[in-house]
């Protein structure tokens, strides 16, 4: 603990938090696109579209060709490693495709949960072996950031102490990685909805989740300027009986990340769970009002959430391309607003309802 | 780690929260006057003066007589125990004469420091036993808040894990049982400016060890909003060759803080160390110039750096008193426009060089 030994050069320290400042530049998010091939046939299944590698491309095509303006809405969009190698109609590679609109190419690097032996149903990732070769690969095919994503859940005995330290320890050591070889490590610990738990016990078990984290990425040696968090909001548990506002949320959410993320990180960008497409835009306008100190930036890397519209209106059918990518630039939009706090509905007393509820009696 | 069994009431919550914001006031910061009676053995020695505990009563007397000038510049007292029960020369109690100025209390609770075995030379702090009881005293005695001095030195082979460890989680102990008397723990893990390190090192090993105080805070359950912290500013060794500026001492010192210190801590208190009254005033402005984001109060905690000049001027004789009191209130003034980031320095200037000094090459 008494000697440093530099894990990274000025240069690469410069070159890192650059990439992560582009990722979350003012009124920009993330485009989760990385699904895997398991995930992708959930998705297609819904709109009754089969499962095939073409099928799987031509969606993505007609996200990645819409038009160069979402560039001001998109700061980065995570590929699954399929993806990366695929290409639009015209032969051009899709990472090529989003880095001419000036957007920052991402890879998802984790290979998936691994159970912890002796817990109650409780994993770990893996995906470290031979991680770093994997990452200098990437780097040279044009990705900039990677993503990782750690689960835990919140039942009566988990998340338990092995699974909140084995996963914070890998999520430190995919971060050290990815760093060495260039890549912005976003570090994703999301702790799962289910259940029926209210906001009191996620904010309590996300505030230790994430202190967690961020003393075994000082363990590490992780440069947090050269980072992004993906945590899930704190919201109570699918099958809570209680509902709560999207003002609750979002200083049940802001408080937690007040208590644990140092200012240096750049960058919070949120899951959307299993939210809908306007709950998960709504809370993260919420989040930017809250009225607490936020010396990061506070957006989104949705998947579904932004996707979901743009699947129903494709059907697979490639006259519906313009439906596809009106749904989808709409949605990219409205987050962006949401993401300077931006995004109010009209028709609700806004002002007046939303001061009263910051005042709520539950304790943070 | 699942379930949360609530340490502290809504209602403790926001008095300690309230309490804590007093003290780091905009302007404000706090006058460390608790040196023990060994320690002011030194300081009176230095000038002359018997170390009788009617000479430590009348030298403090000169601190508490300032006038109400000093009510916009300290927000804050922190008491030896033995002062806690003096009177001035009226008879008024000096936790009434500081109260009655709209000052908070504090009261320096830890026991010293004690080796640890095993180690190069290395402590903890003693102070632990019975503290429950004495912080409910001290609190109807007037205190509100409290301070716990751990130390750490930096050599070839130190600070070790065990004393990172070690000094975190007694800090981390003491914060909890304040808390639960309604006394903010004032938590300092001070690392010694002795040794030949530069800069670098000491940036490193201070990020090491508030890391390792945060997660202690954490897994003790405190309550961050109703803290504080005492750290060292990041300096080079007293004995290192190279000589820095204001602004290297603030950018490594603020860059520090920012990758270890949550937002949600209201404010951080500096030490003054070896520094001498003109040096830490003047490091405490370049930190409030620093151009990073700083979400939290960056203010003084001034034992020697205070009262060098007022020990100076009084030398143990009553017709010095009023001029002593003018030295004091004069630093006072001095270090309240330095945590405002507005002081303009001694007459040399520092205002205008120094700007361009924050474009270092060092890599922070």
């Amino acid at each position: 603990m008494t000697h440093q030994f530099p894990a990274l050069t000025p240069e690469q320290k410069k070159a890192l938090s650059g990439i992560a400042q582009r990722i979350v530049a003012p009124g920009k998010g993330i485009l989760a696109a990385d699904e895997s091939v398991g995930t992708m046939g959930s998705r297609l299944q819904r709109i009754k579209v089969e499962n095939t590698e073409e099928n799987r491309r031509a969606f993505r095509e007609i996200l990645f060709s819409s038009d160069a303006s979402i560039n001001q809405s998109i700061g980065g969009v995570i590929f699954f490693h399929e993806t990366l190698y695929q290409k639009d109609s015209s032969g051009k590679p899709f990472p090529d495709v989003i880095k001419d609109k000036g957007i920052v190419v991402g890879i998802k690097l984790d290979k998936g949960t691994a159970p912890l032996a002796g817990t109650n149903g409780e994993t770990t990732i893996q995906g470290l072996d031979g991680l770093a070769e994997c990452c200098a690969q990437y780097k040279k095919d044009g990705a900039d950031f990677g993503k990782w994503r750690a689960v835990l859940k919140i039942t009566d005995t988990t998340p338990s102490t092995l699974a909140i330290q084995e996963n914070a320890n890998t999520l430190a050591r995919y971060a050290s990685i990815c760093q060495q070889h260039g890549l912005v490590p976003i570090v994703e610990p999301e702790i799962l909805p289910d259940g029926d738990h209210d906001l009191q016990r996620c904010q309590y078990v996300t505030e230790k989740v994430l202190a967690a984290v961020y003393k075994a990425l000082n363990d590490h040696h992780v440069y947090l300027e050269g980072t992004l968090l993906k945590p899930n909001m704190v919201t109570a548990g699918h099958f809570c009986p209680k509902k709560y506002t999207p003002q609750e949320v979002a200083m049940a959410t802001v408080t937690a990340l007040h208590r644990t993320v140092p200012a240096a990180v750049p960058g919070i960008c949120f899951l959307s769970g299993g939210q809908s497409e306007e709950e998960a835009s709504l809370n993260l306008s919420a989040i930017n009002q809250c009225p607490l100190p936020k010396p990061w930036k506070l957006t989104f890397s949705y998947g579904r959430a932004l996707q979901a519209s743009a699947l129903a209106a494709w059907s697979g059918k490639p006259e519906n391309k313009k439906a596809t990518q009106e749904a989808f630039c709409k949605r990219a939009q409205i987050n962006g607003l949401a993401s300077k706090g931006q995004y109010i509905v009209s028709g609700k007393s806004d002002a007046a309802a939303k001061q009263s509820l910051f005042t709520a009696s539950y304790t943070y | 780690m699942t379930h949360q069994y609530p340490a502290l009431s809504a209602e403790q919550k926001k008095e300690l929260s309230d309490i804590a914001l007093r003290i780091v006031a905009p302007g404000k910061g706090i006058l460390a006057a608790d040196e023990s009676v060994g320690s002011m053995a030194k300081r009176l020695n230095q000038i002359g003066v018997e170390n009788t505990e009617e000479n430590r009563r009348l030298y403090r007397q000169i601190l508490f007589s300032a006038d109400n000038r000093v009510k916009k510049c300290i927000g804050g007292v922190i008491f030896f125990h033995e002062t806690m029960y003096q009177q001035g020369d009226d008879g008024t109690p000096f936790v009434s004469m500081i109260k009655d100025k709209g000052i908070v209390v504090g009261i320096k609770v830890d026991k010293g420091v004690v080796p640890l075995a095993g180690t190069d030379g290395e402590t903890t702090t003693q102070g632990l036993d019975g503290l429950s009881e004495r912080c409910a005293q001290y609190k109807k005695d007037g205190a509100d808040f409290a301070k716990w001095r751990c130390v750490l030195k930096i050599s070839e082979n130190t600070p070790s894990a065990l004393a990172i460890m070690e000094n975190a989680n007694v800090l981390a102990r003491y914060a909890s049982i304040c808390q639960q008397n309604g006394i903010v723990p004032i938590v300092e893990p001070e690392i010694l400016p002795d040794g030949d390190h530069d800069l670098k090192r000491c940036q490193y090993v201070t990020e090491k060890v508030l890391a390792a105080v945060y997660k202690a805070l954490s897994d003790h359950h405190i309550y961050l909003e109703g803290t504080l912290l005492k750290p060292n500013m990041v300096t080079p060794g007293h004995a290192c060759p190279t000589k820095y500026s204001a602004e290297e001492i603030a950018m490594a010192t603020v860059t520090a803080l920012r990758r270890t210190v949550p937002p949600a801590v209201p404010g951080v208190t500096f030490l003054s160390g070896g520094q001498s009254e003109e040096e830490a005033s003047i490091n405490l402005n370049a930190i409030n110039n620093c151009p990073l984001a700083r979400p939290w109060a960056l203010t003084f905690s001034y034992g020697r750096a205070l009262q060098a000049s007022a020990l100076n001027a009084w030398r143990g004789q009553r017709e010095n008193e009023s001029c002593a009191t003018d030295a004091f209130m004069k630093r006072a003034e001095v270090n309240s426009l330095a945590a405002l980031g507005k002081y303009e320095g001694n007459g040399d200037d520092s205002g205008a060089t120094g700007q361009s000094l924050y474009v270092a090459n060092h890599a922070y």
